[in-house]
C-alpha cells in the first residue's frame, strides 16, 4: 500500500490540489488542472536542464582529462544559477539591419515548441501531463515547427552566417525527420496506436520471467532504435551532426547574432529537444516507466522513467566528447543512402515478427531480414576505398 | 467554454490570414500565413477531429510554410517590397468567397440535425483508408513519388 502511494505521490498531490478548488465550475477545474500539469513539465525539466548542463561540463571534462567547473558550491554544482544569472544580466544585441520582430520570436517559437513536445510522454504510471489519442503525431507535429523557428532566426539575424547555418540545419532536419518516423512506424504497427500509453502498456510483463517486453530486445526494435537514436541525435543538432553550428565554419550557425538570455533560450531548446527524444525513445522502446526485473518493480514508475533517460543524455554526452563533427554531405548521403533504406527494412523485420506470433521463429526471421538488408546496402555503399575531395556546386 | 475558445481561435485565425494577405514584407506574409495555419488546426482540435488537426500542423507548418519560405528565400531579394496594393487580387478573393457562400447556404445538409456519427479515431481513419479507399490511397502516392523524382531530376547536375 506504501509502494503504491509511493508510485502515485504526485497524482495524489495533484488530485489533493485540485480538491481544495471543490466546488469550482467544471472550466476551472480544468484549467487549473492544465496549468498543474504544465507547472509540474516545467519545473522537473528547468531542473534537468540546470544539472545536465553542468554535468556535461564535468563528464567533458572527465573524458578530456581535466576537472570541469569545481569554483562554484560543492563540485561546482552551483555553476547553473552562476549561469543563469550571467545569462540574464549580459547585454542584449540586436543587430542594426535585423529583422527585430523575427529576431525576438524565433529562440521563443523554438523552445515552445519543443516544451509541447515533452507534454505527451508518459513519466509513470497515470502520468501523461497531455494524454490524447494520437500523441506520438503530436509530438512530430509539433517537432516540425522547430525548423520553421531556425528558419526565423537565420533570417531574422540579416547576416550570412546565420543564413547558411540555418538552412544547414532545416537541410539536415528535413532529411533526418524520415527515417526518425518511419522507425516509429514498426513501433506503431505492432501496438495498433498512436497513443503513448498504449505503447508503454504494450511493453508490460516478461518473458521467461526474467526479460523484460521492451521492443529493443527485438531485432527489429534494437534496429529501430538505434536508427532512432541516431536521427535523434542530428535532430538536436548535437555532435557529431552540429554542422549548424560548426564554430570553425560558421561561427554559430543560426545563433551567430544572439547574445544574452536569448541565446541561453536557444541553448535551452537544444537540451529539451534532446530530452524529449530521448524521452520519446524510452517510450517506444524501453518500456518506458516499466521496471526492467519483476523484482524490482517496488521502485516507484517515475524513476525508472527518469534513470533510463539519465542514460541516453549520458549516452549523448559521451558521443560528444568522443566524435569528432562530420562533413555536411556526408550526414545528407548517410540519411538517404542508408538510414532510410534500414528504417524500411526494420518494417518488414516487425511485419515479420508480428506474423509469427511473437514467438522464436519471428524473432530469428526479423534477425536475417535486418542483417541481410545491412550487410547488401553496406555493399551498395561501399565506396571501395576511392575518397574523393569534395566537389563545390555554388562556391568555386 | 467553447464558445469562448471559438472566438479567440477565429480572432487569431483572421488577423493572421489578413496580415498575410496585407504585409508588404513576403516573409512576414509567410509566417503570419503559418498563423493562419495553426488557428484552422486548433478549429480541428476543437471539433474533435484530433486526426485531422495533427496533420493540419504537420503538413502545412512542418512542409507548406518551409516550402513557402524556401521559395522566397531563394527567389527574391531581402528588401525587396511587393509594391502596391492589388486590387485585381481583392476581387478574386470577394469573387471566390462568395461563391463558396453560395455554395454553402445552397447546401440543404445544413438545415437539418447531424446525424450521430462514430467517435474519428485514427484506427478508424486507417482502416477505411486501407479498404475502400485503397485505390485513391494509391494514386496519390504514386503521384507524389512521380513529383519526388521529377524534382530530384530538375535539380539533378550534368555530371558530364
Amino acid at each position: 500500500m506504501t509502494g503504491e502511494l509511493v508510485d502515485q505521490i504526485f497524482v495524489v498531490a495533484k488530485h489533493w490540489l485540485l480538491s481544495l478548488l471543490g466546488g469550482s465550475p467544471d472550466w476551472v477545474i480544468q484549467i487549473a488542472s492544465s496549468l498543474l500539469n504544465i507547472a509540474a513539465v516545467l519545473g522537473a525539466f528547468l531542473t534537468l536542464f540546470a544539472l545536465i548542463s553542468v554535468l556535461e561540463r564535468k563528464i567533458l571534462a572527465r573524458i578530456q582529462n581535466r576537472y570541469g567547473p569545481n569554483r562554484v558550491g560543492p563540485f561546482g554544482l552551483l555553476q547553473p544559477v552562476a549561469d543563469g544569472i550571467k545569462m540574464l544580466i549580459k547585454e542584449d544585441i540586436v543587430p542594426l539591419r535585423a529583422d527585430k520582430v523575427v529576431h525576438f520570436l524565433a529562440p521563443i517559437m523554438m523552445v515552445a515548441s519543443t516544451i509541447l513536445a515533452l507534454g505527451v510522454i508518459p513519466y509513470g504510471r497515470n502520468m501523461t501531463p497531455f494524454a490524447i489519442d494520437g500523441g506520438i503525431l503530436f509530438f512530430f507535429a509539433v517537432g516540425s515547427a522547430t525548423e520553421l523557428a531556425v528558419f526565423m532566426a537565420g533570417w531574422g539575424s540579416n547576416n550570412k552566417f546565420s543564413m547558411l547555418g540555418a538552412m544547414r540545419a532545416i537541410a539536415q532536419m528535413v532529411s533526418y525527420e524520415l527515417p526518425l518516423i518511419l522507425t516509429v512506424l514498426p513501433v506503431v504497427m505492432v501496438v495498433g496506436s498512436l497513443s503513448p500509453d498504449a505503447i508503454v502498456a504494450a511493453q508490460s510483463g516478461y518473458r521467461f520471467g526474467a526479460v523484460p517486453h521492451w521492443f529493443v530486445v527485438t531485432p527489429w526494435g534494437a534496429t529501430a532504435f538505434l536508427l532512432f537514436f541516431v536521427s535523434g541525435l542530428v535532430e538536436s543538432n548535437r555532435t557529431p551532426f552540429d554542422m549548424p553550428e560548426g564554430e570553425s565554419e560558421i561561427v554559430a550557425g543560426h545563433m551567430t547574432e544572439y547574445s544574452g538570455f536569448k541565446y541561453a533560450t536557444f541553448f535551452m531548446a537544444e537540451y529539451f529537444g534532446m530530452f524529449a527524444v530521448s524521452g520519446l525513445a524510452v517510450t517506444l522502446f524501453l518500456g518506458g516507466w516499466h521496471a526492467p526485473m519483476r523484482w524490482l518493480e517496488f521502485v516507484p514508475s517515475y524513476v525508472w522513467f527518469f534513470a533510463k533517460l539519465s542514460v541516453l543524455l549520458f549516452v549523448f554526452i559521451w558521443i560528444r566528447g568522443t566524435l569528432p563533427r562530420m562533413r555536411i554531405d556526408h550526414v545528407m548521403g548517410f540519411a538517404w543512402k542508408f538510414m532510410l533504406p534500414m528504417a524500411f527494412a526494420c518494417i518488414l523485420a516487425a511485419a515479420v515478427w508480428h506474423y509469427q506470433a511473437h514467438g522464436l521463429a519471428g524473432w530469428l526471421w526479423s534477425l536475417g531480414v535486418v542483417v541481410i538488408v545491412y550487410f547488401g546496402l553496406s555493399r551498395l555503399a561501399d565506396t571501395k576505398k576511392k575518397f574523393a575531395p569534395r566537389t563545390y556546386r555554388f562556391a568555386e | 467554454m467553447s464558445t469562448a475558445a471559438f472566438i479567440v481561435i477565429a480572432t487569431l485565425t483572421l488577423a493572421g490570414a489578413l496580415a498575410a494577405a496585407s504585409l508588404s514584407k513576403l516573409i512576414h506574409a509567410a509566417l503570419c500565413l503559418v498563423v493562419a495555419f495553426v488557428g484552422i488546426a486548433a478549429f480541428f482540435f476543437l471539433l474533435g477531429a484530433e486526426f485531422v488537426g495533427l496533420v493540419q500542423v504537420f503538413v502545412y507548418v512542418g512542409a507548406v510554410a518551409v516550402l513557402i519560405v524556401f521559395t522566397i528565400l531563394l527567389t527574391r531579394r531581402a528588401d525587396e517590397n511587393t509594391g502596391g496594393f492589388n486590387w485585381g487580387g481583392v476581387v478574386l478573393a470577394i469573387a471566390v468567397f462568395s461563391a463558396l457562400m453560395w455554395a454553402i447556404l445552397g447546401t440543404p445538409t445544413l438545415s437539418i440535425a447531424a446525424p450521430q456519427i462514430e467517435a474519428l479515431t485514427v484506427k478508424r481513419i486507417g482502416e477505411v483508408l486501407m479498404t475502400d479507399y485503397v485505390w485513391p490511397l494509391q494514386c496519390v502516392g504514386l503521384l507524389l513519388t512521380a513529383a519526388l523524382i521529377g524534382g530530384l531530376i530538375l535539380v539533378m547536375e550534368d555530371k558530364r
